[in-house]
């Protein structure tokens, strides 16, 4: 179902970056980038975190206008033509569709008139809906997209979400589809299904540029890889001479191996869960008599679907969801309310799954955000007065040693890309030599150096003595992550002592363990 | 008690609610456009002063009531485009920019007064809006007086509202308002522009509540007086709150204001002997925080509002 299509000729081509540039102040995002796509093609654009891949995307949508270089398309007779830049509208009008790296939804809207949007004329007295959904009927049919038309945004689940991004694409008859980082919040189904559905479309001549961090992903799904470093490209290659190593080289510039495991030594007891319920949080189930003891040394890993328990898990651990009956101790001291503020002090760090929302306050510097939890600390404010000089001198300290990479440590949090993010929240957590580290889905969206950087950090975590929670939809990586591993399903959590696959999927999926 | 029962069964009750409460319409659907786009304007109490004071200056002049309307509306319209450019294009703080407006326009209209009529003691009349004289329909007891013994300018408040309501709820148009309220990149996205929605509901919305001054001096009263707008600007800016930024809601929330006010008046003079009047001039603030408290706390705020959008900006 995934496997790429086998070599054709050369293909006509049909878009073609030229000299594509781009700075954000100090940074150049993008220097000079060519980049060509042939018609009916997958390619695969990989990079670092930060290599300017949204970027260049964006500059080809006329989200930013570059500030050098020149976007061509060419239609069926290779006739070509030079957008303007800095316009969406010239580029849909050629035919190109964008599924952004964020959702760009109206969540107050529903889904078709999120669809519609900006394709009917504003004044219009009727909204002609009857043609609009016979199309969109057709539409869904012929890609297996499907959506529910007249539900809000809002209420729909990630995987839905980013059905309506591409049917929204496909609306306007797109001819090139651009898919940011589309699997990035999917489960493993749904995004095999995406592609499914894509590669269809695809063999009836759709031309796809898609990126990713999942090298599994475009090995088995891409016609040709292009890789970003440092906003140049560095390379190209046909997907089926490429392996994993290969490609790791031409982003890095160097072979780079994830780290391995050595089986952890548990010690002393750090965190108890006794019989613990709580009522279901926000987007999935509550837990249900969950028992758990994590100790000093070891990582425990708990895979699973998300939406089965784990935002509850994570909330309870975090000292944001309170249990309804049972109790939490951690180093054998009974917690009798949860607050964020008690479970810090307890001595709990937490990487939380949505590091934009929940991780960093993004319009605070760098530095302020390195200091944000501990702001009552005496190296932090003196006297109530904030310490900026050793506020810097530790924000210096931090992104060197952890090499978080962005415009500096005065510039606002949400500038750095998504894997510098990341960094940056671990740095935080990581400096306080916390005894329980909680790490929810930490190498989402992850570069595959960043997330091993994640790993080897973790481990490092676990071999000072620190109890680590890795909660993860990724199997793979609860595999070489954990020594233990535990799995959700329906807000229960069930210890398991395979390491295989196929045991474990199922037992994802609610079935029997053997 | 009977007398409490007796005000609500009297036709020139109800007529008085639906009177306090036009310009309250007028006020509450321009700041709903306004919001809906993503951009609180606190321009509104001075917007309604200057609405007030060139609708009246205009007929004053010489125009006819129609032609001052459309003044008021402009001028109106001419302080929502200072306030967008200010809030949409450059991105300053809608709260302070909205508030500068307020201080700005009204001292603008009350310099403009004073300037144009130096020497006057007591304000110069005009001839304002007449109650409607409806054949049959004016004559029939209870709804004759309650809605056509009304003004025009009721009339175009009532229909106004059902012309906003067909824009966000019917037309392309009120999808876009909504949409680039609750995410302008979605909006960006789909190659429409953000500042120009934006603008555009600033602009629209600034020139409905100018009509809600322009009523008070051309409806309501004949003349025009410092500090007659008095706080009903503010009003509007909790009742679209309460109103949920639906058209509909909003009709509903200015008739109960008009109501609680209405009847405020009446129990003071039946009352008034034994209650100090300010209990009751108060009431209608009093029971419309109750009222807005009890609505506001599931209140679904546009997303976007107070956030300023810059293209290509993180
Ligand atoms: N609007 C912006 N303002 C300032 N800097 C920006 C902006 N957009 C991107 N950058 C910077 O440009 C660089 C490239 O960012 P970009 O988002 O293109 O990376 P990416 O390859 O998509 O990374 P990721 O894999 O994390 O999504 C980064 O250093 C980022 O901090
Ligand atoms: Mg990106």
């Amino acid at each position: 179902m995934l496997s790429p299509s086998t070599t054709k000729v050369e293909k006509p081509l049909i878009l073609s970056l030229r000299g594509m540039t781009k700075h954000f102040g100090p940074v150049i995002a993008a220097d000079a980038i060519d980049l060509d796509l042939q018609r009916g093609e997958v390619l695969a654009l990989l990079g670092e975190n930060g290599a300017g891949k949204t970027t260049l995307m964006n500059m080809l949508f006329g989200q930013y206008t570059p500030d050098a270089g020149s976007v061509h398309v060419f239609n069926e007779d290779g006739q070509e033509t030079v957008l303007p830049s800095g316009q969406p509208q010239a580029a849909i009008d050629a035919r190109i569709g964008m599924v952004h790296q964020h959702f760009t939804l109206a969540e107050n809207l529903s889904v078709l008139d999120n669809i519609l949007l900006g394709t009917e004329a504003l004044l219009s007295a009727r909204r002609n809906r009857k043609s609009a959904r016979q199309k969109l009927s057709k539409l869904m049919h012929d890609s297996g997209l499907t959506a529910p038309l007249d539900t809000r945004v809002r209420d729909l689940t990630v995987g839905e979400r980013q059905r309506v991004e591409i049917l929204k694409a496909l609306y306007r008859d797109a001819r090139i589809l651009v898919l940011d980082e589309p699997t990035a919040v999917l489960t493993p189904q749904e995004a095999d299904m995406m592609f499914a559905s894509i590669r269809a479309m695809v063999d009836d001549g759709l031309s796809v540029i898609f990126i990713s961090h999942k090298l599994h992903e475009v090995l088995a799904f891409s016609d040709r890889i292009a890789v970003l470093r440092h906003g140049c490209k560095t390379g190209e290659m046909n997907t089926k001479d490429a392996d994993t190593s290969s490609i790791i080289r031409m982003m890095v510039g160097a072979d780079h191996e994830a780290p391995t495991r050595v089986h952890g030594i548990p010690k002393q007891p750090i965190l108890n869960l006794a019989n613990v319920n709580t009522k279901p949080s926000k987007g999935g189930q509550g837990l249900q008599d969950v028992n758990l003891t994590v100790h000093a040394g070891e990582i425990v890993g708990v895979a699973g679907v998300s939406g089965n328990g784990q935002s509850a898990f994570a909330g309870l651990i975090s000292g944001l969801v309170q249990p309804t009956t049972g109790h939490v101790s951690v180093n054998d001291q009974v917690i009798q309310k949860l607050t964020p503020k008690v479970m810090l002090n307890a001595g709990v760090g937490r990487i939380p799954e949505d590091r934009h929302h929940d991780g960093i306050v993004s319009n605070m510097s760098v530095a302020e955000n390195l200091v944000i939890e501990r702001l009552d600390k005496p190296d932090v404010q003196q006297n109530g007065f904030l310490r900026k000089a050793s506020i810097a001198d530790n924000a210096r300290n931090l992104t060197q040693n952890y090499d978080v990479r962005g415009p500096g440590i005065n510039a606002r949090s949400a500038l750095l890309s998504g894997g510098n993010i990341q960094k940056l929240i671990l740095a935080r957590v990581l400096e306080t030599n916390p005894d329980l580290i909680l790490a929810n889905q930490p190498t989402r969206g992850l570069d595959f150096k960043a997330a091993s950087d994640v790993s080897l950090r973790l481990f490092e975590a676990r071999d000072r003595g620190a109890g680590v929670i890795l909660i993860s939809e990724d199997l793979d990586e609860v595999l070489s992550l954990a020594d233990r591993i535990l799995v959700m399903h329906d807000g229960q959590l069930t210890e398991t002592d395979s390491r295989d696959r196929t045991v474990i999927g199922l037992a994802m999926a609610g079935g029997e363990q053997q | 008690m009977m007398d409490i029962l007796n005000i609500f069964l009297s036709d020139s009750f109800w007529a008085a609610s639906l009177r306090i409460a036009t310009p309250l319409i007028f006020g509450v659907l321009g700041a709903l456009l306004c919001e809906r786009a993503g951009v609180l304007n606190l321009g509104i109490e001075g917007i309604f002063v200057v609405g007030a004071m060139t609708g009246w200056m205009a007929v004053w002049l010489g125009a006819n009531l129609w032609g001052g309307i459309i003044i008021a509306a402009m001028a109106g319209g001419l302080f929502g485009l200072f306030h967008a450019i200010l809030t949409v294009i450059f991105g300053l703080s809608q709260h302070v920019s909205g508030l500068g407006i307020t201080l700005f326009a009204s001292s603008a209209a009350s310099f403009t007064y004073r300037t144009a009529l130096p020497q006057v003691s007591s304000p110069p009349r005009i001839e304002p809006f007449r109650a409607l004289d409806i054949p049959i329909l004016s004559d029939l007891p209870f709804i004759g007086p309650v809605l056509f013994q009304q003004t025009a300018m009721t009339w175009l408040a009532l229909f106004l509202v059902a012309v906003v309501w067909w824009v966000m709820e019917k037309t392309a148009l009120g999808v876009a308002i909504k949409a680039v309220g609750d995410n302008p990149e979605a909006v960006n996205a789909q190659g429409l522009s953000v500042v120009k929605l934006r603008m555009g509901s600033v602009i629209a919305g600034s020139a409905l509540m100018a009509l809600g001054g322009a009523f008070l001096t051309m409806s309501a009263f004949d003349a025009f007086f410092f500090g007659m707008v008095n706080g009903r600007g503010w009003i509007c800016i909790a009742l679209v709150i309460f109103a949920s930024w639906q058209p509909g809601k909003a009709l509903m929330g200015a008739l109960l204001f008009g109501m609680f006010d209405a009847l405020q008046v009446r129990l003071q003079t039946e009352a008034g002997a034994f209650i100090p009047g300010q209990v009751f001039l108060m009431a209608p603030y009093v029971l419309s925080i109750i009222a807005l408290v009890i609505v506001a706390r599931k209140a679904d705020y546009p997303r976007a509002l107070l956030t300023p959008w810059f293209k290509g900006q993180r």
